[in-house]
């Protein structure tokens, strides 16, 4: 039961992270390949970053920063402040690795798409949205289902402050109990998850298969 | 009055001047060719006309409307630059068809977008969807295609996927229809149903600009021939004059290359 409890937490982080860093991710893809060059640069710098520290350093940051430098715990004490924090550090996290991988899906697209639109007359957002998306979308597939699968384990970072995750869950029932086998239930969630993940992902390529 | 009248146009890619004082102008109706070796300007000149390149001196007009003058440095804010756009349609050298719609999407897509911005597009919504549906048909049709609609490009031949690129150039009625060495990516007998389609339009008098190597098909199809070499153009003419009896020195060793086969 307290096993099932923390699985509901990692989905809840999983999918909450998904649905701000995607969108996120693909403004900051965007906001790379601006001609406007310090956006460009400032973005990059921020990707630099955040992908060159561990994931777990920015989660500490992210949730006991405000507290030293503000004063007070802007994520209040409770369950739901420590979830909402790790949601936000894993959103900024993965929309930083997200946007690398979007840009090399928009670079990736010939050129002459994008100038078919445009001798139509189509404007900027007619060609993003009608054109390059869906063939972007089609190109990224593989590089993001490494990238979601990864963060479906690192969900179990959440437990360094204090979330009460799966992993956790498995981890303080393995020591209150004396037992081994949470653990191994716990590694039997993961994987289940990401097999159900790894299905989706098939079907996916297989639904985007109808156009080359 | 000529359609189309292009004065001085320069054009340079950093230290690399690609063209160099092009002027020429065709009357409605017309098809010219350009000719010439790779690398002497002349699909930079179709992408300065279809402003996917901005030109640095020279001025662009057609039906009397000034569209690009760069000593009066004319606004490029995309509104206008997409009307202007739309006097020209461009067909690739690479077909560029976008790979997610099927053939007759294809051909709809612009029209259907185009149509969005129309005031009376709401009340009116089924009525413009059906006559575009219908409009795309009959253009596949035209291009011999109508078996073809609901192919994606991909399941098409490239003969076949260029004229889809004929349909959707078409579709937004330009006034000159440009064509940058439409068939330079097929083999020989794809080759010759495209031509033959391009043939076609232009006994339908069909305002077109063609940059080709096939010299036989511009001497035949084409009424002038613009021949350029390293940015210039060397000659112009009419077609089977340029071909046949070309006066520079220059034309006369690139055709060469042709009559000896």
């Amino acid at each position: 039961m307290e096993l099932l409890r923390g699985m509901g937490t990692m989905f809840q982080i999983f999918l909450l992270t998904l649905v701000f860093s995607l969108p996120l991710g693909l403004i900051l893809a965007l906001g790379t390949m601006s001609k406007f060059k310090p956006l460009s640069c400032l973005i990059q710098v921020l990707v630099w970053i955040i992908r060159g520290t561990p994931l777990m350093l920015q989660l500490i940051i992210i949730f006991y920063g405000p507290g030293m430098w503000l004063g007070h715990n802007i994520w209040g004490g409770n369950e739901a402040g420590r979830i909402t924090a790790t949601v936000v550090a894993f959103t900024i996290n993965y929309a930083c690795y997200f946007s690398v991988i979007f840009r090399g899906g928009i670079e990736g697209i010939p050129a002459g798409q994008r100038e078919a639109g445009q001798v139509l007359g189509m404007t900027r957002s007619q060609i993003f949205f009608k054109i390059t998306l869906l063939q972007m979308v089609k190109r990224v597939v593989p590089p993001m289902s490494n990238e979601i699968i990864t963060l479906v384990k690192d969900t179990s970072l959440a437990r360094i402050i204090a979330a009460q995750e799966l992993t956790q869950r498995g981890y303080s029932f393995m020591k209150s109990a004396g037992l081994v086998w949470p653990l191994f239930y716990t590694g039997l969630f993961y994987l289940i998850f990401v097999g159900i993940l790894t299905l989706l992902f098939n079907y996916i390529e297989k639904r985007l298969d109808y156009f080359r | 009055m000529a359609i189309l009248e292009v004065k001085n146009i320069e054009k340079h890619f950093g230290s690399t001047q690609v063209l160099k004082d092009v002027s020429f102008s065709m009357e409605e109706g017309s098809a010219l060719a350009i000719i010439g070796s790779s690398g002497s300007g002349k699909t930079t000149l179709l992408r300065c006309l279809n402003f996917l390149e901005t030109p640095n001196e020279g001025s662009i007009t057609v039906k009397g409307e000034t569209l690009y003058d760069a000593s009066r440095g004319t606004s490029q804010n995309e509104r206008e630059l997409r009307k202007k756009r739309l006097h020209f349609g461009m067909v690739f050298q690479s077909f560029n068809l976008f790979p997610q719609y099927t053939a007759l999407e294809n051909v709809m897509l612009a029209e259907q977008l185009l149509a969005k911005e129309r005031p009376d597009y709401n009340q009116n919504k089924k009525a413009i969807l059906e006559e575009i549906h219908a409009h795309g048909e009959a253009l596949l049709k035209k291009m011999g295609l109508e078996q073809r609609e609901n192919h994606y490009p991909h399941q098409l031949s490239g003969g076949q996927q260029q004229r889809v690129a004929i349909a959707r150039a078409l579709a937004l009625k330009p006034d000159i229809l440009c064509f940058d060495e439409p068939t330079s990516a097929l083999d020989p007998e794809l080759t010759g149903e495209v031509l033959k389609v391009i043939r076609g339009l232009a006994d339908q008098k069909t305002t077109m600009i063609i940059v080709t190597h096939e010299m036989a098909f511009a001497r035949d199809v084409a009424d002038e021939i613009i021949f350029m070499d390293e940015g210039y153009i060397v000659e112009q003419g009419k077609a089977r004059e340029v071909i046949e009896h070309p006066k520079e020195e220059r034309t006369k060793q690139f055709l060469s290359r042709y009559t000896q086969g």
